[in-house]
């Protein structure tokens, strides 16, 4: 019977050069495996690969050497330590994302738990080419969101709280970005120049600043063959389910528009920009949910 | 300047980052608690960063003073032992 390689690769195993030997994908999630996790997929890589595994451009790991006539047993191995395979292909695939929040300092978001409700709603999910969600804590972007076809970054809107403030001028100095000046003592901010970095409350003193915590979209993202940045819509989203919305109609508008094998940025290109522009700005200010 | 009773003084000027925020951290151990350090940095990086990282340390940041000669004195309250 004929290998079913396409069926193979959607479960995760990537054929090799070597024949019949498959390098297996694992579904990981924001960069996170608890060590029990690690633990499994080491015995799996002594048992039925050749002792190593691949750390993936995209925080996924591969076990290589995997033989065919293994496979089963192989899932099943995996699976009593929690561990499933990836997926490759033409569909959602690895959401990324650097610690965040819940662990770095500069963090903005909460990346992990934004990561883990994104792979629950997308992962594998069909789609006319590969889909790649990124996330990253803030704007030191280590996670490099804009080279994704959706990424989100974190940030931080800020309002001054005169109140609270005792004009020390840290935020002044922290500023990166020139946004803010003191005068007579208050805090100026030029909205037009802050890039929500955060940095100005991150080292305030007295905790003179109202935080609203929030998204940086951006969209079309390709970092192979091709290389373009993603680009912003809205500049800053302030909640959570207006970000959920905005990533459905984003995969709505892929899904609806864009040819097989057609990546998401030359969807965009071909259709339009201010077309999707159009249509995410929608829903933005209309509030409809487009799942 | 004279609303602060300064204990004692620390130079950064002379050295990079991390060793900016080391030398600073140092200083603030050698004082007892409620003392006031006063930390001269360079302008760029280390007076962006410095400040945050002995605020989060959890140290009180008094004020910072544009010395106007391309240096900065961060006055610092010491918290706990």
């Amino acid at each position: 019977m004929a290998v079913d390689y396409a069926a193979l690769k959607k479960g995760g195993f990537m054929r090799q050069k070597q024949k019949n030997n498959f390098s297996l994908r694992l579904r990981v999630v924001g960069g996170n495996l608890t060590a029990a996790q690690l633990a499994k997929i080491a015995e799996v890589a002594e048992t039925f690969g050749d002792g190593h595994v691949h750390l993936t451009s995209r925080q996924s790991v591969e076990i290589p050497f995997v033989k065919l006539t293994d496979i089963d047993k192989v899932k099943a191995a995996l699976a009593e330590g929690g561990v499933e395979p990836g997926v490759c292909g033409p569909r959602v695939r690895t959401v990324t994302a650097c610690q965040g929040e819940a662990i770095c300092p500069s963090g903005c978001i909460d990346t992990y738990t934004l990561a883990k409700e994104l792979d629950e709603r997308y992962f594998a999910k069909e789609l006319p080419h590969k889909f790649k969600f990124g996330i990253t804590g803030c704007q030191n972007n280590c996670l490099k969101a804009e080279e994704n076809d959706l990424g989100i970054k974190g940030g931080i809107k800020v309002k001054w709280k005169q109140e609270s403030c005792i004009a020390c001028g840290v935020c002044v100095k922290a500023c990166r970005s020139g946004a803010l000046i003191m005068q007579d003592g208050k805090i100026i901010l030029d909205e037009s120049r802050c890039n929500f970095c955060g940095r100005c409350c991150k080292s305030c003193p007295t905790e003179a600043w109202e935080e609203t915590h929030g998204y940086m979209v951006s969209f079309g993202g390709l970092f192979g063959n091709h290389i373009a940045k993603g680009e912003p819509v809205i500049p800053f989203i302030e909640d959570h389910d207006t970000l959920m919305r905005i990533c459905d109609a984003a995969l709505t508008y892929f899904a609806e528009n864009a040819k097989a094998g057609e990546r998401f940025r030359a969807c965009l290109e071909r259709t339009g920009f201010e077309k999707f522009r159009e249509k995410i700005e929608e829903v933005y200010h209309g509030g409809i949910s487009d799942k | 300047m004279a609303e602060f009773q300064i204990s004692d003084r620390v130079d950064i000027t002379d050295v990079v980052c991390p060793t900016t925020f080391v030398k600073a951290k140092v200083a603030l151990e050698e004082l007892e608690e409620g003392e006031i350090l006063s930390i001269r940095m360079n302008d760029g990086e280390p007076v962006q960063n410095v400040p945050r990282s002995i605020k989060e340390e959890g140290h009180k940041i008094l004020k910072l003073i544009d010395n106007e000669d391309g240096t900065y004195d961060l006055i610092v309250q010491k918290v706990g032992e």
